[in-house]
C-alpha cells in the first residue's frame, strides 16, 4: 500500500470552498478533506441535506470538481448511474463519491444504499453522521443517539429526549459483505484521510460513516467541533473500526474509557439528562465495547 | 432490409430501444412493463445489444440511476407501470426540470386501491405536470417507432426533456401483431449516438441539479416550458422524416381520421382509438358524421392542432381512462380548456370507461355518440360502460 496521508503530504489543492455552511461545521470538514484526497477527478453526488443546501446555490457552486444533487433517497442510485455512465463513455481514472447525512444514509436513503453495495459498484460512499436531521432545523434520525433532545425528540417533564440508541449502520453495511467499510471521526482527521484513500484503492464499494459534530445542533461552541469529535472517540462511545476480507478490525482501543459525563455535560441536546442516564448511556457503551473486543486489531 | 415478425407491444417497444442503442438500461420489475426489460436483458446477454443492464431496487433508484448516467452524457433507458410511476414521481421533477433526456416506456395501469394489474390512463395522466413530455401510443408497430422517434425528440437540442411512452397495459403490452422492425442501417443515419454538451465533464467541471432561489427559479421555468412547447412542432418534423424513411407516418402531436366536415368528434388516447375509427366508419354508413381524434402528445398539449380537427363540430366528446375525483376525466379538463382558448363553443363531452381494465365496446363508443347527436348535455360528464346505473348527477 502506498504511504500515509499526512498533514504535511496532503494535497493543498482546494476542492470545496465558497459554501455556506456554519462556522464549526463537522460535516464540511469531513467532505473538504475527502476531495483533498481523492482529487479533481471526482464525481461527486449529494442528497438534499445541509451539504448541498450550503453549495449548489446557484450561480454560487461551491465545487472545484463535477457535481449533481440527487433526490434525498437518491445518493446512492446516483452514484451507480455515474459510474454506469462513465464507464459508457469511456472515462478511465476517476473516482465516484456519494456524501449524505446520517437521516440521508441510515434513513430514507439506507433502500438505495443496500442496492449500491449489492450491485458492488466501484464507488465511495461517505455518511456524515451529526445525529440528527440538521438542514431541517435538528430532528431526530435513526443515528440520533439516546437521550439527545431534537425538536421531533423534545426532553420535558415526561420524555427525556430520544428514547432508542443510534441505529448499528457500520454493521449494517458490514452485513452485506461489502469490500471495504469503516467508521471514522472529524476528530481524528487524518484516520479520516487515510480511509478515504484506502476506500479508493478499493475495488467495487466501500463505505465510511464518519462522525461529525454539528456545534448548532449540539449545543457546543464552534470552536469546539474537533476536540468534541476527538472526546466521543476518547470516551468509547464511538469507535474507529474497519471491515474488509469478511472481517472486522478495532483501528484504536482508547487506554481508558473515561469522560463521559464531561462529554454528554458540555452539550446543550444533553443538559437535561440525570447521573443515572449518564449511567444507562456507559451501561450501553460496554455493552457495545463487549461486542467489538471481539474485533481484530 | 427490415424484416416482419409476430411480437407483442412491449417486445416492440424492446425492438424499438434495441434499435435506438441506450448506452444504460435501469429498470425496476412491474407488470405489465416486465416483458420490455426482459427482452432488453436478453439482448445484452445475446450481444445484439451493447449497453449496461443496471438491476435496481426500486423505481425510485431506477430513475435515479437513470438520471446519473445521463448526466455523463450517455443514452438511458428505463420502464415502468403505475404505483411503480408513482413510487419514482419525485425523481420525475428531478430529471425533467434538470434537461435530462431520459426516455421511458410505461405500461398504462391502474393505480391502487382497488388494487389492479389491468389497464387505465390514471397513473400517467397523474404526472402531467412532471415537466415530461407525455405520448401514447396505439399498436405495437407505433410502440416500436416511437421508441426511436423519442430519443431523436428527447435529444433535440431546443426540447432536451425526458420523454415518456405510454402504452395500454395488457391490450397493447401483451397483444401480438405483425410488426415491421428496420435494420440497425434503415435507422442510423436517422438517430446517430448522444452528443451533448450539457454533461459532467472532467475538461470543464460542473455542478448540476443545482438550487435556484425565488430571484430566478420562476425564470428556469420559462425556460422548462418553452423547451416542452417546442416538442410540438419537433415531433412534426421527426415524424415526416421518418415517414420519408419507413413510410409510416403518425401525424405529429395528434391525429385526426375523417375530422374534416365531421359532426361529431370523439378525442381519444391510445389502443382504443382503432376500435373507435371503426366504430366512425359504420356511422358513416349510416349516414352520421363522426370523426376521431387520437391525442398522442398530451405535454405539451397540442392546442392549435386539435382545435384545427374541431372548426366545424357540432358536439365533442372525449372518451378517456381516468378520472380525476370529484371532478371530471382529466384529459376532458385539458380539451375543454383547448376549446375556450379558441372561442369554440361546441357541446362538449366527457365519457369516462375502461377503468382499472374494463373492455370498451363498440357499443359503448356508439353510446358516446348516441348522447352527442341526441344533446344530452344534462350528462356532460358520465361513466360508460358501467355494471350499475351512473346515478350522479
Amino acid at each position: 500500500m502506498s504511504d500515509r496521508i499526512n498533514a504535511r503530504n496532503i494535497s493543498d489543492s482546494e476542492f470545496f470552498y465558497g459554501h455556506k455552511a456554519c462556522a464549526g461545521c463537522g460535516g464540511s470538514l469531513a467532505v473538504r478533506i475527502a476531495l483533498k484526497v481523492l482529487g479533481e477527478r471526482t464525481l461527486l453526488v449529494e442528497p438534499a441535506g445541509c451539504m448541498s443546501a450550503v453549495s449548489f446555490n446557484y450561480p454560487q457552486m461551491s465545487f472545484a470538481n463535477n457535481a449533481i444533487i440527487s433526490a434525498f433517497a437518491g445518493t446512492a442510485a446516483v452514484m451507480t448511474g455515474l459510474k454506469v455512465g462513465a464507464e459508457a463513455m469511456g472515462l478511465k481514472d476517476y473516482h465516484v463519491l456519494g456524501i449524505a447525512g446520517d437521516g440521508g444514509t441510515a434513513d430514507i436513503g439506507i433502500q438505495a444504499l443496500s442496492g449500491l453495495i449489492d450491485r458492488n459498484d466501484d464507488a465511495i460512499y461517505i455518511c456524515y453522521d451529526n445525529e440528527a436531521y440538521m438542514n431541517t432545523g435538528i430532528q431526530k434520525s435513526g443515528l440520533t443517539p439516546f437521550g439527545a433532545t431534537t425538536t421531533t425528540t423534545p426532553a420535558g417533564s415526561r420524555v427525556k429526549g430520544n428514547l432508542r440508541p443510534k441505529k448499528n449502520l457500520f454493521e449494517i453495511v458490514a452485513a452485506h459483505g461489502i469490500p471495504y467499510a469503516a467508521t471514522a471521526s472529524v476528530g481524528y482527521i487524518e484516520d479520516f484521510a487515510n480511509k478515504v484513500k484506502r476506500a479508493s484503492e478499493v475495488k467495487g464499494t466501500s463505505f465510511i460513516h464518519v462522525l461529525a459534530p454539528c456545534p448548532t445542533g449540539w449545543g457546543v461552541d464552534t470552536s469546539e467541533t474537533v476536540d468534541i469529535a476527538r472526546e466521543i472517540v476518547d470516551t468509547g462511545l464511538w469507535y474507529l473500526a474497519e471491515y474488509y476480507d469478511g472481517e472486522f478490525h478495532l483501528n484504536m482501543k482508547p487506554k481508558a474509557l473515561e469522560g463521559v459525563s464531561h462529554y454528554i455535560k458540555r452539550q446543550k441536546r444533553f443538559k437535561h439528562l440525570s447521573d443515572e442516564d449518564i449511567n444507562t448511556i456507559i451501561r450501553e457503551r460496554d455493552k457495545t465495547w463487549e461486542r467489538i473486543a471481539k474485533f481484530g486489531n | 432490409m427490415s424484416e416482419i415478425r409476430f411480437i407483442s407491444g412491449d417486445e416492440a417497444f424492446a425492438q424499438g430501444v434495441r434499435l435506438a442503442k441506450p448506452q444504460v438500461i435501469s429498470a425496476y420489475p412491474i407488470t405489465p412493463q416486465t416483458i420490455v426489460v426482459e427482452r432488453l436483458a436478453d439482448m445484452v446477454e445475446d450481444g445484439s445489444l451493447n449497453s449496461e443492464f443496471v438491476h435496481v431496487e426500486s423505481e425510485h433508484s431506477a430513475m435515479m440511476t437513470a438520471m446519473g448516467a445521463s448526466a455523463m452524457g450517455a443514452r438511458v433507458f428505463t420502464a415502468t407501470s403505475s404505483q411503480g410511476l408513482l413510487y419514482m414521481a419525485e425523481c420525475l421533477t428531478y430529471v425533467s426540470g434538470g434537461r435530462f433526456p431520459i426516455v421511458m416506456m410505461n405500461a398504462n395501469r391502474a393505480t391502487a386501491l382497488p388494487w389492479s394489474i389491468y389497464g387505465d390512463h390514471r397513473d400517467s395522466l397523474s404526472q402531467l405536470d412532471s415537466g415530461w413530455i407525455q405520448i401514447y401510443v396505439e399498436d405495437a408497430q407505433e410502440s416500436l417507432d416511437m421508441a426511436l422517434e423519442a430519443y431523436r425528440l428527447a435529444e433535440s437540442e431546443n426540447v432536451r426533456l425526458p420523454v415518456m411512452i405510454n402504452l395500454d397495459g395488457f391490450i397493447l403490452t401483451h397483444t401480438y401483431e405483425a410488426v415491421e422492425i428496420p435494420s440497425e442501417e434503415d435507422v442510423r443515419d436517422f438517430l446517430k449516438p448522444r452528443e451533448t454538451w450539457d454533461k459532467l465533464d472532467f475538461d470543464n467541471p460542473v455542478s448540476m441539479a443545482f438550487t435556484v432561489g425565488p430571484e430566478l427559479n420562476e425564470e428556469f421555468n420559462l425556460l422548462h416550458h418553452k423547451a416542452a412547447l417546442a416538442a410540438i412542432d419537433e415531433l412534426d418534423r421527426i415524424d415526416k422524416e421518418y415517414a420519408e424513411l419507413t413510410g409510416r407516418s403518425y401525424g405529429g402531436s395528434v391525429n385526426g381520421y375523417l375530422t374534416e366536415d365531421a359532426d361529431y368528434i370523439l378525442i381519444t388516447l391510445g389502443s382504443i382509438s382503432g376500435l373507435v375509427r371503426d366504430t366512425v366508419d359504420e356511422l358513416r354508413a349510416e349516414g352520421i358524421k363522426a370523426g376521431v381524434v387520437k391525442i398522442r402528445m398530451i405535454r405539451p398539449f397540442p392546442t392549435d392542432e386539435l382545435l384545427k380537427h374541431l372548426e366545424n363540430v357540432i358536439a365533442v366528446g372525449t372518451l378517456e381512462r381516468d378520472i380525476s375525483f370529484g371532478y371530471e376525466g382529466t384529459v376532458y379538463t385539458n380539451v375543454n380548456s383547448a376549446l375556450h382558448k379558441g372561442r369554440n363553443f361546441a357541446d362538449s363531452y366527457d365519457f369516462i370507461g375502461g377503468i382499472g381494465g374494463r373492455d370498451i365496446s363498440k357499443e359503448i363508443i356508439r353510446e358516446c355518440f348516441e348522447a352527442m347527436i341526441n344533446k344530452e348535455t344534462d350528462r356532460l360528464v358520465r361513466f360508460v360502460g358501467l355494471e350499475v346505473e351512473d346515478d350522479v348527477r
